[in-house]
């Protein structure tokens, strides 16, 4: 391997990890206040398709971006609405919320099959910073929404550990009953931030359909919001591991299709696979108790809150 | 407690229902007008709902994915409009996304059940299920896509990719600089590998220096994943990027590495103007004209379709403006000699045909014959890659 083919790699996992990290953060600020939302890849898809829909009519990627946000937040507030209001099981609320995203995405989606978009984000130069040896090449030639998924961590990383409203999510998440005494509503937290999260996953899903691979198909996401969600256990409810674990996603990708274009004697779909053995690892690895305490997740996590109700 | 476990299993339902019923297949057919540019003219408006009292000739199309796909279920969706709107008076209603093997057979039943006069069913794996309905409904026509078996009313179909997909590759043999072509693969089965074939042996008859290079995604239909895979090869390379799939994932990274590419299954160009050179694509709907036609005129016999350049089943989209006329003009010639019959997917697989370790074959003067052609598991010289085993 050659050191640009080496550059082009990392660039190329850093592209291929971008969608799975905005899902990610957003799956993190919904289980950071206790909410399981299993719906990530509907989101995620009705974002990429809302953000495609609008770009195509409007010819204008932002739009698309804030449309794809707004969308993939009101699909989570269905969510929210039967677990946080209605105190309904929330894994099958979540899984029910993808399966609807992929038919409704789906149905919706048929108009703008086969159509193309002019205006969508084409990878720049950072100013200044791309000029950087190495670390310009691999991080600062990219497109527009990469630059704020940089600028995304350490916002939250910062509002979650550094400030109060994000001490109240954390209580909440934590032990929604004293977060409940001390006066914090409980519903009201869960409801915001499992909106937020339904945002990022949107924003996630419209990286794919306005950045990536500027297009709309049916199912286009393909299995990323699963894979998200597993990176969220991996990332221990952290969005700085988040980053990491994201982009180590994307790297598998990115360095399983070199290999076999440098004709690396490794199988295919060994390497197909390679990225669900490591979810599969990871989860096992990250569900048992020890660990779970040990990684930090969210102790009030998937449980309904009820006040006076012992759990 | 009580209550509110009352409350959320309602709740749950309600959306449960609202699923099933948003993600049942859409079966009263109502073809939703498309702006997309294809052969077809979508039509705006459908069959009449309400049942008229005479009966009608019934039609029903068995799709493998869904007609979103913008590849291969899209494009016998195409097929199906073409035929609603040159065979008047018939009814012709899709189900999509019917997984292969046992819920395919209670489908294509089911489908026989109502007394449908044609089923169409549009993938290989529907070969077992739809010989096996086929013997309890001898007066209905079933004709299957891509399969090898066949009965007193069961056709098969399928068509010959492999001329457009040579031509693609004189054109690709051509516009190389690095002399390096990269190929997307979908799965390694047999259609895949003889296409890799197709395109190989076109860019060496123009280009015997050229390698075609494979890289496998096991996908149908990843776009970003499919995109990965081309700038894998593109960062080691490869200046054409040749593509199976049916996203345009592909082209659109060679055209953001401002290389070129030839696109597959529908006209991609669209996606990726700049980089395009052409894509050979399935046009399904003459065919379906043809077929039903003759069965509504009782002239139809049980036969193993299998139709090329020449019979309009498959096509070459336009060469792309950025290409030197004298390739257009080679490309041209040769595409006159298969419109004229004196070239054809047997001249392509014709010996002399070596493999990629250059042992030979096909000796000179031998052509494979149509059976050896479907079941090509072996890469020619030119290629480099593996054909993943015990997949």
């Amino acid at each position: 391997m050659t050191w640009d083919v080496v550059l082009a790699t990392l660039a190329a996992a850093i592209k291929a990890g971008t969608p799975i990290l905005y899902a990610t953060l957003g799956e993190i600020l919904a289980e950071r206040t206790g909410i399981l939302n299993l719906g990530l890849e509907g989101m995620m898809l009705i974002g990429a398709l809302t953000g495609f829909l609008i770009c195509s009519m409007t010819n204008n990627p932002w739009l698309g971006v804030l449309a794809a946000i707004i969308s993939g937040g009101l699909l989570a507030l269905i969510h929210a609405f039967l677990t946080i209001t209605l105190r309904a099981q929330q894994v099958v609320s979540g899984l029910a919320l993808t399966m609807f995203g992929m038919g409704l995405s789906g149905f919706i989606g048929k108009v703008v099959i086969g159509v193309p978009i002019a205006g969508y984000f084409r990878p720049f130069d950072f100013p200044f910073l791309s000029q950087i040896p190495f670390l310009g090449e691999v991080f600062f030639q990219q497109d527009a929404l990469v630059y704020i998924s940089y600028l995304l961590i350490p916002i939250l990383s910062f509002w979650i550990y550094r400030t109060r409203p994000g001490l109240h999510m954390r209580a909440v998440g934590e032990n929604p009953a004293t977060a409940d005494a001390m006066g914090i509503s409980v519903a009201g937290i869960r409801y915001l931030y499992t909106f937020l999260g339904g945002c990022l996953a949107g924003l996630g899903g419209a990286y794919l359909s306005l950045a990536y691979t500027p297009v709309w198909l049916e199912n286009m996401v393909a299995g990323r919001g699963w894979i998200a969600i597993a990176l969220v256990i991996f990332a221990s409810w952290d969005p700085f591991k988040a980053l990491l674990g994201s982009y180590l996603f994307g790297l598998v990708d990115a360095v399983q299709f070199r290999a076999q274009a440098l004709g690396l004697a490794v199988p295919s779909f060994f390497l197909n696979m390679t990225p669900y053995v490591a979810t599969i690892l990871v989860l096992v690895f990250a569900t048992r108790e020890t660990a779970r305490r040990h990684l930090g997740a969210p102790a009030a996590l998937g449980i309904p809150f009820a006040r006076e109700e012992k759990t | 407690m009580s209550k509110k476990f009352f409350f959320m299993t309602i709740a749950t339902l309600a959306l449960l229902a609202l699923l099933v019923t948003s993600c049942a297949p859409a079966q009263p057919s109502t073809p939703t007008p498309t702006p997309t540019p294809t052969i077809v003219p979508s039509p705006t408006t459908t069959t009449p709902p309400s049942p008229t009292p005479t009966p009608k000739f019934r039609v029903a199309f068995i799709y493998i994915g869904p007609i979103g796909d913008g590849g291969w279920t899209f494009e016998h969706e195409q097929g199906r409009l073409m035929l609603l709107q040159n065979v008047p008076g018939i009814e012709a209603k899709y189900i999509e996304s019917v997984p292969e093997g046992a819920d395919s057979t209670k489908v294509i039943r089911d489908y026989a059940q109502q007394g449908f006069n044609v089923i169409i069913t549009t993938s290989f794996g529907y070969m077992d299920p739809t010989i096996e309905v086929a013997k309890d409904f001898p007066n209905t026509v079933f004709l299957h896509c891509s399969g090898y078996k066949t009965a007193a009313n069961v056709g098969t179909y399928f068509g010959k990719i492999e001329e457009p997909r040579y031509l693609s590759g004189m054109a690709a043999g051509k516009m190389t600089k690095t002399n390096k072509l990269g190929y997307v693969a979908a799965f390694p089965i047999p259609e895949v590998i003889r296409g890799i074939n197709a395109f190989t042996l076109g860019v060496r008859a123009v280009n015997p220096a050229a390698t075609v290079n494979v890289v496998w995604t096991n996908t149908w239909y990843d776009p970003a994943k499919e995109r990965q895979a081309a700038e894998g090869l593109l960062d080691t390379g490869c200046d054409v990027i040749a593509q199976h799939q049916d996203t345009p994932g592909p082209q659109q990274a060679a055209e953001a590495a401002g290389k070129y590419g030839v696109g597959y299954d529908s006209d991609m160009a669209k996606f990726a103007p700049k980089a395009v050179i052409t894509c050979p694509v399935w046009n399904w709907g003459t065919y379906y004209v043809d077929a039903v036609k003759k069965i509504m005129a009782g002239a139809w016999t049980t036969n193993q379709y299998w139709g090329g350049m020449k019979d309009g089943m498959v096509s070459l989209t336009p060469l792309a403006n950025f290409v030197p006329a004298d390739v257009k003009a080679l490309v041209e010639a040769k595409k006159a000699e298969i419109m004229a019959g004196t070239f054809d997917i047997f001249s392509i697989f014709a010996g002399p045909l070596n493999d990629q370790t250059g042992a030979v074959k096909v000796a000179a003067g031998v052509k494979m014959t149509g059976d050896e052609i479907l079941n090509m598991m072996w890469f020619v010289e030119g290629v480099n890659g593996q054909i993943p085993s015990g997949g």
